[in-house]
């Protein structure tokens, strides 16, 4: 099984050189952590900015400069800013070659929910809805199963949904899954982890076919 | 054309109760604190108030809501701010959530004179329920309506006495698309230049969209999650 870092690092492998890249808020922030060596990306940030960079040195936190979770953050040569429009616009355009997101669901047809949970405080879909209508290739990551140990890979969503039939793969802790027209087709699994354990865990649609490898980090 | 004001009371006198206001801004980044600040003492209420977010419980707009002044948000993501949360809940705040790029480019098309676009984001969702769907090469786009906002209240970095205005790094923002949306758009700026100081080859708003500048004092510029790492790292 996998901790958050792994799933990230593992997220990371799915990255080409060249790639213009947004990262969601948790774990698919921590990807720009495991970027290769000698791999020219470019995160993107939805509030305005290509070429984010890590996090400053203490002292050196710039108000003015921060990613689409708030957070003060750098910039690495070559960046550009510009507006919130424009932002959206290089989205729709179909200009980002690569959105890595949370969800709190997935189903089988690449359906998403990951903005409300109904009867609790809804805080909003940020920019979620506008990547997923129109990011050309979108990866989830997230647990295999919510807290209450219930599978999160649906064969429908049950909470209000962001977007629809747009999600090309999950990564889990457990297990790297393609979103396919017949289902969620096991490709790898964690390191320690059964196909027995995935199918369990697993609520909608899984093809397996032959020998399942597992996961090189 | 005197667009020149000596501080942000005088700027947005003539803001009545009622009034539809853009405000720019991302979380707490490139707010117009002095506006927001002006609004407050003034306390003027029943306001519509179009922004990405809504402040946090004791700066930005989040100082408006402690005095209920706004009767409605029009936002993206509202989270961090526990007054919000009890207005909505009680159902004394009207809230209207809608995605983030769609946000944008509503404005962007009342700066642009454009009465709607299409977009996919939402589609499917309960975002679309009730508007208006056209299917172009295969795809489906929901309609959406440019804004209309009586006052865009936007803060820049520089801007001179023709209302040009300059940002800086990601406190841009929405600040250009709203400074372009505004029937009346009142810029307040940290340094505030004569005619002729800005390139023109730099400038992000020209001064035809802002009808009011004036320089801002006492910027705090509160940062929401200040991230650092170690010099080990």
């Amino acid at each position: 099984m996998l901790n958050k870092n792994q799933i990230a690092q593992r997220l990371a492998k799915e990255l080409k050189d060249g790639y213009y890249v947004n990262l969601g808020i948790g774990i698919p922030t921590l990807v720009a952590n495991y970027i290769p060596a000698g791999l020219n990306v470019v995160l993107q940030s939805e509030n305005g900015l290509l070429g984010m960079g890590p996090f400053p040195f203490d002292g050196e936190e710039d108000p003015d400069l921060i990613n689409a979770g708030k957070q003060t953050i750098t910039t690495v040569p070559g960046s550009a800013f510009f507006d919130s429009a424009m932002s959206f616009g290089m989205i729709r355009a179909g200009k980002v070659d690569l959105t890595i997101l949370g969800a709190m669901e997935v189903s089988e047809k690449g359906d998403i929910a990951n903005w409300k949970i109904p009867g609790k405080m809804v805080k909003g879909m940020g920019g979620a809805m506008d990547l997923v209508a129109s990011a050309k290739n979108i990866i989830v990551a997230m647990m295999h199963t919510n807290p209450k140990g219930e599978s999160k890979l649906l064969p429908a969503c049950m909470l209000p949904l962001t977007g629809v039939a747009c999600v090309k793969k999950v990564v889990t802790e457990l297990a790297v899954l393609d979103i396919t027209a017949g289902g969620f087709k096991l490709l790898e699994r964690a390191p320690g982890v059964t196909v027995e354990e995935i199918m369990a865990k697993t609520a909608g649609k899984l093809i397996i076919e032959g020998e399942i490898p597992e996961m090189i980090l | 054309m005197k667009k020149v004001f000596n501080n942000a009371d005088e700027a947005i006198a003539g803001i009545p109760d009622g009034a539809v206001l853009m405000l720019g801004g991302f979380g707490l980044c490139g707010i117009p604190e002095n506006c927001i600040k002006a609004l407050v003492k003034k306390g003027t209420g029943q306001l519509t108030c179009i922004s990405n977010n809504a402040g946090v419980d004791d700066f930005g707009i989040g100082l408006m809501l402690r005095q209920k002044q706004v009767k409605k948000m029009i936002a993206s993501y509202v989270g961090e701010n526990a007054e919000f949360e009890r207005q909505l809940l009680s159902g004394e705040l009207e809230v209207e959530l809608i995605p983030q790029g769609t946000l944008a480019t509503r404005c962007m098309a009342a700066g642009y004179g454009m009465p709607a676009i299409f977009t996919p984001a939402g589609v499917g969702t309960e975002v679309g329920i009730g508007k208006e769907i056209r299917v172009f090469n295969n795809t489906a786009y929901l309609l959406e309506l440019a804004f209309e906002a009586d006052f865009a209240l936007v803060k820049a970095w520089k801007g001179d006495e023709y209302g040009n205005l300059v940002y800086r790094e990601t406190a841009r923002n929405f600040n250009p698309v709203m400074a372009m949306a505004g029937k009346i758009t009142i810029a307040e700026v940290e340094e505030l230049l004569p005619s002729g100081s800005l390139d023109p080859d730099h400038i992000h708003t020209p001064g035809i969209y802002v009808h009011r500048i004036f320089q801002g004092t006492h910027y705090e510029k509160r940062i929401e999650q200040r991230t650092v790492r170690k010099l080990a790292d």
